[in-house]
């Protein structure tokens, strides 16, 4: 169906679309929309599933843990504050094999106060054992939210997955918005460790030394084959569909010299900026990052490589750039911009390309960076 | 691509004309996104939404600095921001005023769309309902069509109201 909506209306749709059985909500700014629009299908009969208010985000997740340990589809959704209150039953549910899927408004952490998109906040996470994705329109937030379900409640993976989109400029930005009919592109959930009445067993019981790591070499076991469960995923939905999904969005990259790498909306607006740099005889060419974990294969030999991260590690830099180096040993220029909603333009990253420094970092805006 | 920009006050319905505008556009075809900025808003306050209206996806998240037209509900809000700031050197402005008023270097469309509003009784909470019939003016303009302004007002708004003040303002508004 055609209509148009906010990047939070479209992830409100899609868990209409995918039937979750429970979800478990607080309202943050700028998420709210998202648990507002899915309270209303809950009530109205549009989504038939259990709705349950909390009163913190701890809760929230909580509660999420024990409706999807019954082996139920179970949704949803924070920012900020509310991610990193969670943040212990984060760990929780990903060392349980929970497949919950969690919208994420990316906002910055106070103080000072400050609503506007930044990805220090779900960056922060990042070694809790979820996936995350980063979005970059209203059209992919559906989708991918859609997708999130199948990825995390295929049996090669049993992981939670993090819908990540940029707070205000996508969760309050109006576009075009096309749902479909869902049908058996998800599959009804089948937990092979769902709570069994009839067989009653433990479940997070003491672990030592001995076999706990044996849980941990699981999970990352499973994080490396939902690389080919995510590829799967979305090649299933571009042939249901007819939109097509990657590890990464590569823009004109084949014969590029420089390539810009952001998350988010940053890394759509970016391709702006190479068709304006194509244009000056510069080859540029841009990767958005939509899955960081798990972490895709990069393709950067040979190439100036432009990081813009709208996030930081204190005492280290920016936490993409920093991955980037790290995985594939490229030099990188690393560009921290963007926090706390700061505005950044196309022309702004075309300069950023131009005035590169590999090895180097540059706080925009800041003079003496 | 066009590039709006859109005056009002909060609660004027600004952000509402500005979803439905969008809609509009993309019902003719066309791609579109409206993105409201958002401070520390409130009923009255001047606030400002954005549209980008083009034929192929948008690509665009930064606020629009350099608007092809600008629109302004609340002509009072000129007593504080310069709404013509970075307007494009051909760049139009549409102005909801009662007294016709020309914007000095851009040609300007003037349209009363309170007095539309007032004369078919269209007030929520004590203010004039612009929105729909911004949507009319816009539509003679040429922004979108009419179709599927009538479409758009009509799936927004149940009251019939709506749909014959955007086409009062199509009628009135002089281009």
């Amino acid at each position: 169906m055609l209509t148009v909506g906010t990047g939070n209306k479209a992830i409100a749709s899609a868990v209409r679309d995918a039937k979750p059985a429970v979800v478990a909500a607080y309202p943050i700014t700028p998420q709210t929309e998202i648990v507002e629009e899915i309270a209303n299908y809950v009530s109205t009969g549009a989504l038939k599933s259990r709705y349950i208010p909390v009163e913190s985000e701890h809760s929230s997740m909580a509660a999420c843990l024990g409706a999807a340990a019954t082996g139920v589809r179970t949704f949803t959704a924070t920012s900020s504050h509310g991610l990193v209150y969670m943040c212990e039953m984060l760990h929780m549910v990903a060392g349980a094999r929970l497949p919950i899927v969690m919208a994420n408004a990316n906002r910055s952490i106070g103080p000072g106060w400050n609503i506007n998109a930044e990805h220090t906040d779900s960056l922060s996470m990042r070694d809790t054992g979820w996936l995350q994705c980063y979005v970059a329109s209203a059209q992919e937030a559906y989708d991918t939210t859609l997708m999130a379900f199948r990825i995390a409640e295929h049996n090669d993976v049993l992981l939670p997955v993090m819908v990540n989109l940029d707070g205000f400029l996508l969760t309050h930005s109006i576009q075009p918005l096309r749902t479909v009919e869902v049908g058996d592109f998800l599959p009804p959930i089948s937990l092979p460790h769902a709570i069994d009445m009839d067989n009653p067993g433990g479940y997070g019981t003491l672990t030592t030394g001995d076999v706990h790591f044996k849980f941990r070499w699981d999970m990352e076991r499973a994080m490396r084959d939902s690389v080919h469960v995510i590829e799967e995923t979305q090649k299933a939905f571009a042939e249901a569909f007819g939109r097509e999904y990657g590890m990464t969005e590569d823009y004109r990259t084949e014969d590029a010299e420089v390539i810009i790498i952001a998350l988010g909306t940053m890394g759509k607006e970016m391709e702006v900026a190479v068709d304006q740099l194509r244009d000056e005889g510069v080859k540029a060419g841009s990767m958005r990052i939509r899955w960081l974990r798990p972490f895709p294969v990069l393709d950067l030999a040979g190439r100036d490589v432009v990081v813009i991260d709208r996030d930081y590690s204190f005492g280290y830099g920016g936490i993409v750039a920093g991955e980037i180096r790290a995985k594939t040993g490229t030099e990188v220029f690393s560009v921290i911009a963007g926090i706390g909603g700061q505005e950044v333009t196309y022309n702004d990253i075309a300069t950023f390309v131009r005035d590169r420094r590999p090895g180097g970092e540059l706080w925009f805006g800041v003079e003496d960076s | 691509m066009i590039e709006i920009r859109l005056h009002s006050r909060g609660g004027q319905g600004g952000v509402t004309a500005a979803k439905m505008l969008a809609y509009a556009a993309f019902l003719d075809g066309k791609e579109a996104t409206a993105t409201p900025m958002y401070g520390a808003e409130r009923r009255g306050a001047a606030v400002v939404s954005y549209i980008r209206i083009d034929e192929n996806p948008i690509r665009v998240y930064s606020q629009v600095r350099n608007p092809d037209l600008v629109i302004v509900l609340d002509r009072s809000v000129m007593e504080t921001v310069n709404v013509l700031d970075g307007i494009k050197p051909d760049g139009k402005v549409l102005i909801n005023s009662a007294t016709p008023l020309e914007l000095e270097g851009h040609e300007t469309f003037n349209i009363d769309l309170t007095a539309i509003a007032l004369s078919l009784e269209m007030k929520l909470a004590g203010n004039p309902i612009l929105n729909t019939s911004l949507l009319g003016a816009l539509a003679k303009y040429g922004l979108v069509s009419r179709e599927s302004v009538r479409k758009v007002i009509a799936e927004t708004f149940k009251d019939e109201r709506n749909v014959t003040a955007a086409m009062q303002a199509f009628e009135e508004l002089k281009i």
